[in-house]
């Protein structure tokens, strides 16, 4: 051991971060684990769509928020990470729109 | 020294402080995911355009219902599996960042460690996946140009996005292991800080973000 490394201090376990911690990723398992349940026992409908949408996006807000740590970033990080993603809402009613025309015309 | 020192300090472009109070090495993975992001959403709007505009679509419950070891009808089942085991192992990554603000070598292995194995075993199971998906039921399975289970496009777009959720989970496995030898050899520890783990961790986090997406809008919708 060089003298470098015998002056590191070890830090307790930080035991009410990773509860915290394993808070999440017990939510992240029960939304995944409902969208099982859902895709077995509801019929293709919009409103299921809807439920899945809704369900993936509270696991994205845990997983960025929590895992990622962007949540406890500073006001501007965040806005400069989330803003520009709003331009994929764009592409997205773009692009959706779009297939519905074409599959109009084709059929 | 010490004035000019909380001079440039106070002044957050001045150079003494970073802006948004990160470094410039996890701000610029935050760029990089950011537009990583947008490629991958730009693969999945394409894959509904095209979904929107067909005639037909298969049922992608149908199509993924094999599991390895059994010859019953399980829909989904083996893809839950995946998914279970990539969010595992982002929550054994998020203990190694933990560790490492901390300074715990020997905790930051252990939880690297079983990141890698987490990367590793999802990797196989796409590989198991992938050659099901090709080889198909015995009605000549599916490849780009033809697709016993539907249109082209569905087996085109099957092999894009996860082909290339797969490569990042790759590149993250490799980057894990770099981080993973790094510990072990002790550059952390000599250099003070574990900040190459949460950077790392960063872009782990993003593969298990977009499999969650992926998981939604090709298996579930």
């Amino acid at each position: 051991m060089t003298s470098e490394e015998s002056k590191i201090v070890v830090q307790p376990l930080n035991k009410a971060k990773i509860r915290h911690l394993i808070k999440v990723a017990i939510i992240l398992f029960i939304v995944t684990l409902c969208e099982f349940i859902i895709a077995y026992a509801m019929a293709e409908t919009p409103l299921r769509t809807t439920i899945f949408v809704v369900m993936t996006i509270i696991k994205a807000f845990y997983i960025v928020s929590e895992f990622m740590h962007l949540g406890h970033e500073t006001k501007g990080l965040r806005w400069s990470v989330i803003f520009p993603l709003i331009l994929v809402i764009w592409l997205l009613v773009a692009l959706l729109t779009e297939g519905h025309y074409i599959f109009d015309v084709r059929f | 020294m010490d004035s000019t020192v909380t001079a440039t300090t106070t002044n957050l472009w001045g150079g003494g402080k970073s802006p948004f109070k990160v470094s410039y090495g996890k701000l610029m993975m935050w760029v990089f995911l950011l537009s990583d992001a947008f490629t991958f959403s730009a693969l999945l709007v394409s894959y509904g355009t095209i979904r929107f505009s067909s005639e037909s679509w298969p049922v992608p419950e149908e199509v993924f219902s094999a599991v390895p070891f059994t010859h019953q009808h399980l829909p989904l089942v083996f893809v839950g599996i995946m998914t279970f085991i990539l969010i595992l192992s982002s929550v054994t990554m998020v203990l190694a960042v933990e560790a490492g603000h901390r300074m715990d070598r020997k905790d930051v292995e252990k939880w690297m460690f079983w990141t890698i194995v987490g990367g590793i075993t999802f990797l196989s199971c796409q590989a198991w996946e992938w050659s099901h998906f090709i080889h198909g039921t015995g009605l000549g399975g599916a490849n780009l140009a033809h697709n016993e289970y539907g249109p082209a496009g569905f087996a085109a777009f099957f092999f894009f996005i996860t082909g290339f959720h797969g490569t990042h989970v790759l590149s993250g496995v490799v980057l894990n292991y770099l981080i993973y030898y790094n510990t072990v050899r002790g550059v952390y520890d000599r250099r003070g800080h574990y900040e190459m783990v949460e950077k790392v961790g960063l872009y782990w986090h993003f593969v298990d973000l977009v499999w969650v997406f992926v998981f939604t809008f090709y298996y579930l919708v």
